[in-house]
């Protein structure tokens, strides 16, 4: 087993941890205001489509970036537009924008690129690694925190900025305020639609950077449906981190961790599909752990009563 | 004079909720709005706060007319509004609460020490003590009551207007916001109160307003009035004196004997609890909400499985057994909760009333609606619940004509045992009056009643017996001809049964 826990694990462990952080992030701005966001694998994917197809058109790496944020804003706007201004089901819509992502991105993948299954050119250049200075001399904490995509500190930037602009901001706390009682926020002249709307367009925008670092991160390609359901465990890591940034990316870190160790196992002689369930398994069993103890069932229970 | 409301009008389509009302408001007043569920008053208060615009009249402050398009229109002229549903967040602490809307606030964001402090300074300056860090989910309602009032009085409120504010206080509480209402209106802010309650509103009102059917009946000073000239200006009649008839012993009908809910906190909410009701008696329990009622119960009606101890109902043991045998068995339940447990707030008036009725109405297995709205439309008429239509969607009624709907159907289980929780909360004085009297019917029909209710007098009224509970037991058990209002607040407040 000593091959198994090495260097390299944890290293590319905060690789893997970077979309699901991210997409989980978008997810527990949306659960804060009250919209159960079930569309991330669908946006995340968009957002990982886009970006190779920005950085095919335009070979710029910062624009492929942008463009593929620009995408997934657009296509959150849909998810909000329907379940915001229309009131439907959220978890229909969110559904729904799965399937019309996977769909999407298939046909255009045929349509743009002409190709079947995956599109790889040698010409795209993938994110730069960054070699952070210091650190990167460290014995073994350099090899696994120096030499990441862009991507993934901009991800820890975020958390933090998340968790500061949730807990200690006015804009934050009237955010709150809108998810948990939108009625007596409405009477406070809080304007609840566009907080939701806002916290949409941040998921948007937060699944596109995940998408991004997914076909951008490690590998330059898109294949069809290549989420592969990470934005199902982001939405795990939402609710088993309490949809608290820090929660969240603990429960990321978990399931990033998770996954390598999956890749990593297949290297020892264990079918690929069992090592591939080892994620999902690890989801299940998380599961148990949020019975009731969810901050949305209590604010449901308290704003349910006839009081 | 500080507001004045003049004849406002508003009508729904061919519905009209207020025909020619006015009403006006000096400073430092207490005024309050009286009338059966549906005459209008929230309609009244709703144009006020600019929650609905009138179909013609205007408002007048201090004599120039204004017209609010939003709540916060009304904030801003210094009208504010108590909810009877508070507008509160559970999770927030009570300064946030207060604050919420206005926040203080340093370059790097919201300042919640400030907010601490200013909650403090609003808390002493107007005698309501409250704790700026306690989270407002775990305060008791007086508490989240007074927070809504001091929340009111943050933004500027010089109008306060209170939407039933004693509907769900004990009757200590009650006291307090009483002479909390009283102080403020001394320092010179006028309130404007919606109740049901005669009683509380002569005592604490400097004038009253009622209303009927949308109409204003009359506007008499609280001093030169009493119960009785209000209910006849309220419900358009005199109201006919309760009697009880003497009371027959009877055959137990439910036996509880030693019954114990743990809970998860380390006290039980329920511990060693014995009682038992007989035919033709209501025996009535009261208590302050929260004391191991609900938790009773749920474990006679088998929504809760009790730890041990044992019910039996009509002599069969039914403890623990699942809920639809147990009214199978002998037993209705207005549930204290009427959305929780009472209705389906989507289904209409006819699918709840169908509640529980379904296997007299059905021949193979289909529904037989002609009986089914025969059955329903006859308790609309006889309890006068007003609704659109008996398709009507439950959410659609106001609180009041939906706890008419659950009596209705519930007594209509003619079952020998019936559970009444609060089988009054929320509706209005003609109402209750029928209410009143079909439990009382009954009871001379040699049914059983086990009465809960945090309004003492109902429970004085109608009991043979009371039970008090405090802290998941029965702390004390008063026969009805000898009880004092007194004596019970004593009990229910934890202190010792004297005498």
């Amino acid at each position: 087993m000593d091959g198994l826990f090495d260097i390299s694990l944890f290293a590319s462990a905060l690789r893997t941890v970077t979309p699901i952080l991210l997409a989980a992030l978008g997810g527990a701005i949306c659960a804060r205001v009250g919209l159960f966001n079930v569309g991330l694998e669908g946006m995340m994917l968009v957002g990982a489509f886009t970006a190779i197809v920005g950085n095919y058109l335009t070979g710029n790496i910062i624009v492929a970036v942008l463009f593929a944020m620009m995408c997934t804003l657009l296509y959150s706007l849909l998810f909000g537009y329907m379940s915001i201004h229309l009131k439907a089901n959220v978890i229909i819509v969110g559904i729904s924008l799965n399937f019309l992502a996977l769909g999407l991105t298939t046909f255009s993948l045929r349509a743009i690129f002409d190709v079947k299954g995956a599109f790889y050119d040698k010409s795209m250049k993938g994110l730069p690694k960054w070699e952070i200075p210091v650190i990167k001399d460290i014995p073994y904490l350099g090899d696994i925190l120096s030499g990441h995509s862009a991507l993934v500190y901009l991800s820890i930037l975020i958390v933090l900025g998340l968790q500061y602009f949730l807990f200690k901001t006015v804009t934050g706390f009237r955010l709150l305020a809108a998810g948990e009682n939108p009625t007596a926020a409405r009477s406070l002249g809080i304007k609840v639609s566009r907080i939701q709307y806002g916290a949409v367009l941040l998921c948007g925008v937060l699944c596109g950077l995940a998408g991004a670092q997914l076909s951008l991160g490690n590998v330059t390609m898109f294949t069809e449906g290549m989420t592969a359901g990470r934005g199902f465990i982001a939405l795990v890591a939402t609710m088993l981190g309490q949809s608290n940034p820090l929660g969240v990316a603990g429960a990321s870190l978990l399931f990033g961790f998770m996954e390598s160790l999956s890749i990593r196992l297949q290297g020892f002689a264990l079918p690929t599909h069992f090592t591939m369930m080892v994620p999902y398994v690890v989801t299940i069993i998380a599961m148990f752990f949020f019975k009731d103890k969810s901050y949305m069932q209590e604010a449901r229970k308290a704003n349910e009563s006839s009081r | 004079m500080l507001l004045q409301m003049d004849n406002i009008t508003k009508t729904y389509g061919n519905v009209t909720a207020n025909s020619d009302v006015s009403f006006d408001l000096r400073r430092g007043e207490i005024h309050a709005i009286i009338g059966e569920n549906g005459a209008g008053k929230t309609t009244l208060m709703r144009i006020l706060y600019g929650m609905e615009t009138p179909t013609s009249g205007g408002i007048r402050l201090d004599g120039k007319p204004v017209s609010f398009h939003s709540p916060t229109d009304a904030i801003k002229h210094g009208i504010g509004m108590v909810h009877q549903h508070f507008m509160l967040f559970s999770s927030f602490t009570v300064a946030e609460n207060i604050v919420i809307g206005r926040e203080p606030s340093t370059p790097l964001g919201f300042d919640r020490k400030a907010a601490a402090e200013v909650t403090n300074e609003l808390a002493k300056r107007y005698g309501m003590p409250v704790n700026p860090w306690a989270k407002v989910g775990e305060c008791s309602l007086g508490v989240q009551q007074r927070v809504e009032i001091l929340k009111v009085l943050y933004q500027g409120a010089e109008i306060i207007i209170l939407d039933e504010p004693t509907g769900v206080l004990t009757p200590l509480e009650v006291k307090e916001l009483l002479v909390a209402i009283k102080s403020l209106a001394a320092q010179g802010k006028s309130f404007i109160i919606i109740s049901h309650k005669l009683q509380e509103i002569i005592e604490v009102a400097d004038r009253i307003t009622v209303l009927r059917d949308g109409k204003l009946t009359g506007t008499v000073q609280a001093s030169e009035t009493d119960e009785e000239q209000l209910s006849k200006l309220m419900v358009g009649r005199d109201l006919v004196t309760l009697t009880r008839e003497k009371k027959q012993s009877g055959k137990p009908v439910l036996e509880v004997h030693s019954l114990t809910v743990r809970g998860d906190r380390a006290k039980p909410l329920l511990s060693d609890v014995s009682l038992q009701v007989n035919e033709g008696e209501i025996v009535g329990i009261a208590g302050i909400s929260g004391n191991g009622q609900s938790e009773l119960l749920q474990a006679i009606s088998g929504l809760l499985k009790p730890d041990t101890g044992s019910v039996k109902l009509l002599g069969q043991n039914v403890t623990g057994a699942p809920v639809g045998d147990i009214r199978r068995g002998g037993l209705a339940h207005i549930p204290e909760d009427r959305y929780q447990w009472g209705v389906s707030k989507e289904a209409d008036v006819l699918e709840n009333g169908l509640m529980g009725h379904t296997e007299r109405h059905q021949r193979f297995g289909l529904l037989r609606g002609s009986s089914i709205r025969e059955m329903v439309s006859e308790w609309v008429e006889r309890f006068g619940i007003k609704t659109g239509s008996l398709n009507t969607k439950a959410q659609y009624l106001s609180g009041g004509n939906l706890q008419k709907l659950i009596v209705a159907r519930e007594l209509a289980q003619g079952t020998p045992f019936l559970i009444a929780a609060e089988p009054t909360r929320g509706v209005d004085v003609g109402a209750m009056e029928i209410i009143h009297k079909e439990l009382l019917q009954r009871r001379s029909d040699k049914g059983a009643i086990l009465l809960v209710s945090s309004e003492l007098t109902e429970v004085m009224k109608l009991s043979d017996r009371i039970l008090v509970m405090f802290e998941g037991r029965i702390v004390g058990e008063l026969m009805a001809e000898t009880a004092t209002e007194e004596r019970i607040s004593l009990l229910m407040a934890g202190g010792k049964n004297v005498g």
